[in-house]
């Protein structure tokens, strides 16, 4: 075992993972993150504690991620190098490590631009693929990144995302690819509505073997309204809605339950493409909309106790 | 070329709305070429802060005089007795031009009038874009000639991010994504066995992250 995860011990027993997101307070309030754990807990294998989604201050992850594991839910801690020098990551990942956190998940980070400090200076000393290979390092050869070594090494079952959606196309395997080379033992991936153009990255990922190499996880994640589906299809970069997702929302009578609705649909079908290990649930500030997901896509319950 | 914005004009009078007499300075080398604060551009601040102290009643005389090179002390040499005549100089040059004068003339004042923005190219007439951060330690061989600490919006050097789109950066669809144009350029080269494998964390001590940087060539220097 890499850590020793429960997510890591349902993955590599061939168990289908669950895992969700949980966005952390504005706030120092523990309340809100207390009350998103017990929604989730039971329902999934681990939760993403967010750090500073899209730039905007919250809660740190670290932080966030001890409560939900001291009430019984996994966190799944995410840490990105937009924020952080070198320094300040492998401290924070010492730190994370001591106080239990044992999944660990590697991004770059949305631009300071789009979030609430806008005039932030964005450090990005490192990129997401230098991280994971850091963090790998870290767990494995006992190394900070400029080659110390360390006496007690922490332990990551490490994770990153990817966008099966983004550009160029042809070369995004490529870069999961670089991913796998770096030591990431878990992917999960932008939200999928489109299950056509997912298959064929997927077809992509089978081409070159990297589904045996690392778990890949479906993100998903469930619309409330048009207006949401609309403005994730023309808004936000990276995101590929086909307009049948955008038409089913126009004519649901109960946009919700038709939101759930397509999420569970589309997880069905991503089920069955071949290299597939998990879904990723992404209700950030709808946690409640999870275990209804969960338990209409038939994947309760939870393997308990492992 | 170094690139930049002349400040707005209500910041530079406040600078010397309190002084009688001032010297607008201009560097006829790269501030011009940006039509930022060569010659001309000197005139026509000149001619606004003069019809501004008309306008405010301010008893305010303002004198211009461009050099070639406002970051050579042959050329700064050559502001000396205007310098001395007045109370405050406003430089039009980049940030290493005003701090060129202010090191020549220690006991005047000098006041920026340019933002300096960075190094560029001139993309078309009428648009500068920027092109290097000096990082020190030039990695273009391995990029296809393009700079990606400077033209990705977040410096990756193991791109592009899942927020390239259309060829467009995630921070706005007026920014090329320079992952996407490296990718392009090398396929087109037949050169993308350039992005195999990671590239490994930057050495930025050779960036301003290692301080104040500064080359020193003992063979050019004048003997001591
Ligand atoms: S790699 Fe460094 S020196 Fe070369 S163009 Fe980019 S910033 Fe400038
Ligand atoms: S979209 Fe392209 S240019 Fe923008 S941050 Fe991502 S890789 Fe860099």
């Amino acid at each position: 075992m890499k850590s020793g995860s429960n997510l890591e011990k349902v993955l590599t027993s061939g168990q289908f993972a669950v895992t969700a997101e949980l966005g952390p307070p504005k706030g120092a309030d523990t309340e809100v993150v207390r009350r998103k754990v017990e929604i989730l807990k039971g329902k999934v294998d681990a939760a993403n504690i967010t750090d500073c989604q899209t730039a905007v201050v919250r809660l740190s992850s670290i932080a966030a991620g001890v409560i939900m594991a001291q009430m019984g839910l996994e966190p799944v801690v995410q840490m990105t190098t937009r924020d952080r020098n070198r320094i300040a990551i492998q401290s924070d990942l010492l730190g994370a490590s001591a106080l239990g956190i044992k999944n660990l998940l590697c991004l770059t980070g949305d631009h300071p631009k789009f979030g609430n400090h806008p005039q932030a200076k964005g450090v990005f000393d490192l990129d997401s693929i230098q991280l994971i290979q850091m963090v790998k390092n870290m767990r494995d050869e006992k190394k900070f990144l400029n080659g110390e070594e360390m006496e007690v090494e922490p332990r990551f079952f490490i994770g990153a995302a990817e966008n099966p959606f983004a550009d160029p196309f042809e070369f995004r395997a490529t870069r999961l690819a670089k991913k796998v080379m770096a030591g990431v033992d878990f992917i999960q991936t932008q939200i999928v509505y489109n299950t056509h153009k997912f298959a064929h990255w997927m077809e992509e990922i089978r081409k070159l073997r990297l589904h045996e190499k690392v778990f890949i996880l479906a993100g998903v994640a469930p619309m409330k309204s048009v207006g949401m589906a609309k403005y994730m299809k023309n808004k936000v970069p990276g995101m590929d809605v086909p307009d049948e997702v955008v038409n089913r929302m126009e004519k649901a009578k109960e946009p919700r339950q038709e939101g759930i609705q397509i999420c569970v649909d589309i997880i069905n079908e991503v089920r069955k493409i071949e290299g597939i290990a998990g879904i990723h649930i992404m209700a950030v500030e709808w946690e409640e909309a999870v275990p209804e997901i969960v338990e209409r896509a038939g994947l309760l319950p939870r393997p308990q106790g492992q | 070329m170094i690139f930049g914005e002349q400040k707005p004009l209500e910041e530079v009078e406040e600078m010397i709305k309190d002084c009688k007499k001032i010297l607008i300075a201009g560097c006829n080398t790269c501030v011009a070429i940006c039509f930022a604060g060569g010659e001309k551009e000197v005139g026509i601040l000149a001619s606004a802060l003069r019809m501004r102290a008309k306008m405010a009643n301010r008893e305010q005389e303002v004198i211009e005089q461009t050099v070639q090179r406002q970051c050579e002390w042959e050329f700064v040499d050559e502001l000396k007795e205007n310098v001395e005549k007045v109370e405050v100089v406003v430089s039009l040059a980049c940030g290493a031009g005003v701090q060129a004068v202010a090191e020549r003339f220690p006991r005047a004042f000098i006041f920026p009038g340019l933002n300096t923005t960075g190094i560029a190219i001139t993309e078309e007439a009428g648009v500068w874009a920027e092109r290097c951060l000096a990082c020190g330690n030039c990695i273009l061989d391995k990029t296809g000639g393009i700079c990606p600490i400077t033209r990705c919006s977040k410096g990756l050097l193991n791109g592009p991010c899942g927020g390239s789109q259309n060829g467009k950066c995630e921070i706005s669809p007026d920014v090329p994504c320079a992952w996407q144009l490296i990718y392009d350029r090398l396929k087109v080269l037949g050169k993308l066995d350039l992005l195999d494998g990671i590239k490994p964390p930057k050495d930025w001590s050779t960036s301003q992250s290692g301080g104040p940087r500064k080359v020193v060539r003992e063979d050019l220097k004048s003997s001591s």
